[in-house]
């Protein structure tokens, strides 16, 4: 800065300035005293090297430049615009003030209270210079200031804001004032501020340019993401997501809008559009699969409804249906495809096999669901077919890839006969589990067999009060024990 | 957001529209209400999450002493993405004023009115129309010890968004606790949004730079934690009878909606759970094995009270009835409530498979048997037992490995996509951003050098390869940090579940939380600044490392 203008400065500083005080906002003036006590402090250090820096604008661009005098006249008409109303009482030089602003703020960037030219600081610097200047010449009654609530500087304005005061952003014009107010909002780490800067900055900045600067401002990104979720601006949303290249995001965005759509038809025709948007490899099977899924629905429904309607079927007059299958999972549409559809050939969209293959469901899944539908029609030829298998020599073996105590489990909450739940019981390989088992359901057969099996005496005479008097359980134990052949341990 | 509104000055001069509404959310001030602007009859519409706030401290008698006609709750709309919640109020205002009806309409939000909400409204053409007023809602007293913020929306906003909006209220809390309880002492923290939290708040206090200097703190240190900092304490099982009854009612802002199976009667009872329900007071914390004999206990003890009656004479009896029997039919209502409630849990639990579940989640704990834990989880994803137990089970295996491998991650995904719905991918998306739910990436198991290993080696060898180089790189966050403030107790033998030795026994002995941990090691001051060093070196990694105030 100039000599003169300097000197000017101090001026101002050292005595006008004292007698003026914002007698309303006591943080205000400590704020000023402080920043005053920076910069006259700065004075002494920077003096020397003024002129190199002083020529340098926000931009970086030499003092003098086209472009720095175009900003030049771009901010300072801006301020005039924003203060419309103080112009109207009469200052007189406000086309000098902003440039002021700027070359005060410059020599506090660069050489200022050795911090980084980080932004925050920088909006320090912007902010005290500001008002410190305006102020001397806008003296005027006190009740006027209260209405003059432009005088803010970014820091006091999200400080107000953060105490819910309600404060006017439209003097925030230049893209430097903008993102000041912005850096400062997330520096203040409250969230309804950064948000309501946001829509601020969203109102009065081309879209192109908001991105661009929320990039490198990635907190702020999150609440103008969040927001525009909250809000529904879905187009304006996938335009931000695009423009970051989150390209999953912008999929994973639109494939949520099907949650919205009511209509089943709809849905389908827009889930089937879902199926090119870029996902990642692995979720575009899964968006496929929803969408087959929606449509096989959409067929069975449609079939079974009117199978429903006209009486015919006898599974559906027995146990109607309690819902539409529409929407539903996959595994519960399997359930309900082996509840009413169980015997048909693979060819039809509804038989589990055809479903099974359709969704590579693995045999597990596809047995365990199985096994629960035909239980409780209490099916047990299914359940017995279900878990029986032919080795290559033609013998049949009883095969559960999800373990038979899981079988005995479902077949015994479906209420299954003693006979049937035996057979499988018999079959669970741990002993212990399949003592309690046996025990818990009166598989008396199991556990004498069980008993016999390990020898052991003493819990064999022990389980023959548990039975029945009379009964061939207590025959059977009582030849067993009478049996010389067998070699008790106990 | 609250919302009051009020029908029509001109032609039912006297009946006025309150309506209380919001996520964000408000429900009363009820005082509020009266003397502010709203005299007269008016209806009142609340947001369903108010619901529970608002109940502990009005009554629908209050709210009929402060003229409020009608009750109505505000029911989210379907779609999850509009802003549906503050557009239905608008909706009202401009079909009132399409009608030509004029009413008073008076928006309260709670705990804080968000700029945002007044844009909708300023969108919608109704900003003019309805005034609003802010509930400063920030901390409710749960019980004799423990006082809530009630912001279950602040997980999601914070963690998933990536929005600081609760952290003002937070800063509000911490100064209101400050004025109420005098200046704390000292202040720990863990996490980003403690460290924000906490210097919102000394920006406020010093701003309002209140007389509480003077004042005795009755508050000795605070610590604000960040809940990333522990997911496995969220993740694990309760097992005392105050966290089951959570896992299976629900308790919302203290209190516990019991319905018919629990009441044995045909309707549902609103139950406070706090120091003042002389039962449950007893039980809360015990492990829930041991609540069964101490409940049969009470009930027998009650029982001999009653039957003392059997030998009293005419006075004895009057004494009895007027000072006795009102407590004992007090205690009879409580012990049948617990009993009841009990009965619940262990028929829900049973049928869920708790007790295997537990074996898993302890394995998981200690790191052994993880291909029986996943098979375990499969199955439950497969049998649709319960979408978010699944989920569970799912996180506390990723946060405790340091991510699922990516083939086991794949296919209990499509599992579960299949079991609850595929829509789910969302879910498991948000899992992932948040870091609760991950895959193993391949850089972080195998470096450049061990694949070339690898591929020198026949197929099967390099598998085994692979394997060692991966068990090798999985010293997980989790483990490190468990290790080193041994947060899961060694135990010889049985854990003695009824005279617990330590903290993990609300896990059943397999994991102390660790922020319990934390505040133990720091607690007597001589240990405060050398235990409190070694955490902070441990805890997540940058940029939410932790800090000490």
């Amino acid at each position: 800065m100039s000599r003169a203008r300097a000197d000017e400065e101090e001026y101002w500083h050292s005595s006008k300035f004292r007698a003026f005080t914002f007698d309303d906002e006591d943080d205000e003036l400590s704020q000023l005293k402080e920043s005053k006590r920076a910069v006259n402090s700065l004075r002494d250090i920077v003096d020397d090297d003024d002129d190199d820096l002083e020529k340098v604008s926000w931009s970086g661009e030499p003092v003098g430049s086209i472009s720095w005098s175009i900003k030049e006249t771009a901010s300072s008409s801006s301020s005039l615009e924003g203060r419309d109303t103080s112009l109207q009482k009469g200052s007189s030089s406000y086309s000098a003030l902003p440039k002021q602003v700027s070359s005060y703020s410059l020599s506090s960037l660069f050489k200022g209270r050795n911090r980084l030219p980080s932004l925050p600081s920088l909006s320090d610097a912007f902010s005290d210079t500001g008002v410190k200047n305006y102020a001397p010449e806008l003296r005027r009654p006190k009740a006027e200031y209260k209405d003059y609530s432009n005088d803010w500087s970014p820091r006091d304005t999200v400080r107000r804001m953060q105490r819910g005061k309600v404060c006017s952003l439209e003097r925030f014009r230049s893209l430097q004032d903008k993102l000041v107010l912005l850096d400062e909002a997330v520096a203040g780490h409250d969230g309804n501020v950064i948000t309501a800067v946001l829509i601020f900055l969203k109102r009065t900045l081309r879209r192109e340019v908001l991105f661009r600067e929320l990039e490198v401002r990635q907190v702020a990104l999150c609440h103008l993401i969040h927001f525009l979720k909250e809000t529904g601006e879905q187009k304006l949303l996938l335009d931000l997501l695009r423009f970051l290249d989150r390209t999953e995001e912008v999929a994973l965005s639109q494939y949520r809008e099907h949650l919205n759509i009511q209509d089943v038809e709809k849905k389908r025709e827009f889930l089937k559009g879902c199926i090119g948007l870029p996902f990642s490899a692995e979720d575009i099977s899964h968006i496929q699969d929803h969408y087959t899924l929606l449509e096989r629905q959409i067929i069975i429904e449609a079939n079974d409804r009117h199978l429903a309607m006209a009486g015919q079927s006898e599974i559906f007059r027995k146990y109607p249906r309690k819902a539409s299958i529409l929407n539903m999972p996959l595994v519960t549409t399997l359930f309900y495809s082996c509840f009413y559809h169980y015997t048909e050939a693979e060819g039809t969209f509804s038989s589990p096999t055809n479903l099974k293959k359709t969704f590579k469901i693995p045999d597990k899944q596809y047995v365990l669901t199985a096994l629960a539908a035909r239980a409780k029609l209490r099916a047990w030829e299914d359940v017995d077919a279900l878990l029986t298998t032919k080795n290559w020599l033609g013998y049949t073996k009883k095969k559960a890839p999800i373990g038979f105590h899981r079988v005995v489990e479902i077949l015994q909450r479906n209420n299954a006969p003693v006979q049937v739940l035996q057979e499988y019981v018999r079959l669970v390989e741990d002993v212990e589990t399949r003592l309690n088992l046996a025990t818990k359901y009166k598989c008396h057969d199991v556990v004498i067999d069980t008993y016999r099996d390990l020898k052991d005496r003493i819990q064999l005479m022990a389980y023959k009060c548990k039975v029945e008097r009379g009964s061939a359980e207590e025959e059977k134990i009582n030849s067993l024990l009478s049996n010389m052949q067998i070699r008790w341990k106990n | 957001m609250a919302f009051a509104y009020s029908p029509s000055r001109r032609r039912s001069p006297h009946y006025d529209h309150g309506f209380g509404c919001g996520a964000a959310a408000g429900g009363g001030g009820l005082r509020g209400l009266e003397t502010q602007g709203l005299p007269g009859r008016k209806d009142l519409f609340i947001e369903p999450d108010l619901m529970s706030p608002l109940d502990r401290i009005a009554n629908v008698s209050v709210l009929k002493q402060h003229e409020v006609d009608k009750l109505y709750r505000v029911e989210n709309r379907p779609a999850p993405i509009q802003g549906g919640k503050q557009c239905c109020f608008a909706d009202i205002v401009n079909a009132d004023k399409m009608s030509g009806r004029s009413r008073k309409y008076k928006i309260i939000f709670s705990p804080q009115k968000f700029y945002a909400c007044e844009m909708v409204l300023e969108e919608e053409g109704v900003f003019g129309d309805v005034t609003c007023d802010e509930w400063s809602f920030y901390l409710l007293p749960l019980d004799e010890d423990i006082i809530s913020m009630e912001l279950p929306e602040f997980f999601r906003d914070y963690f998933l968004e990536g929005d600081h909006r609760w952290i003002n209220s937070v800063a509000r809390a911490l100064q209101l606790l400050n004025s109420l309880y005098g200046p704390f002492s000292r202040a720990y923290g863990i996490g980003r949004c403690a460290k924000m939290s906490y210097e919102l708040w000394r920006d406020l206090e010093e701003e309002s730079e209140s007389d509480g200097q003077g004042r005795k703190p009755e508050i000795g240190n605070i610590f604000l934690m960040d809940r990333d900092t522990d997911y496995v304490t969220a993740l694990c099982s309760q097992v005392v009878y105050e966290g089951l009854v959570d896992d299976t009612f629900r308790i919302k802002c203290g209190s516990v909606d019991f319905g018919p199976e629990v009441t044995s009667s045909d309707k549902s009872i609103k139950v406070l759970l706090n120091a003042q329900d002389k039962i449950f007071s007893q039980i809360r914390n015990e492990h829930f094995s041991s609540v069964f004999g101490f409940l049969s206990q009470k009930s027998r003890n009650l029982q001999a009270q009653y039957d003392r009656r059997q030998g009293m004479d005419i006075k004895q009896m009057k004494n009895f009835v007027s000072q006795e029997l009102k407590g004992l039919k007090q205690e009879h209502r409580l012990l049948s409530l617990h009993i009841g409630a009990c009965e619940s849990i262990m028929k829900k639990k049973t049928k869920q498979d708790f007790q295997e579940m537990i074996k898993v989640e302890h394995a998981l704990l200690e790191g052994f048997d993880i291909r029986e834990s996943t098979s375990f989880i499969e199955e439950h994803i497969d049998r649709q037992v319960s979408p978010i137990e699944s989920l569970r089970l799912m996180c506390l295996l990723s946060i405790t490995e340091n991510g699922l491998i990516p083939k086991d991650y794949r296919s209990l995904k499509t599992q579960y996509l299949q079991s609850y719905g595929p829509e789910h991918l969302l879910t498991f998306h948000n899992l992932k951003h948040i870091g609760l739910l991950t895959e193993q990436t391949a850089g972080e198991t195998l470096t450049a050098m061990e694949s070339r290993v690898s591929k020198l080696v026949t197929d099967r060898a390099a598998g085994k390869i692979t394997d060692a180089f991966n068990s090798l790189a999985k010293k997980s966050n989790f483990r490190a940090i468990s290790k080193k403030l041994s947060l899961i107790p060694r135990v010889d033998g049985e854990y003695n579940l009824k005279m617990p030795r330590d903290m993990a026994y609300v896990f059943s002995g397999a994991y102390t939380p660790l922020s319990c941990k934390i505040i133990e090691q720091v607690s007597p001051p001589t240990l405060a600044r050398r235990s409190w060093a070694e955490p902070k070196a441990f805890c997540p990694p940058p940029p939410r490392r932790g800090w000490g105030l």
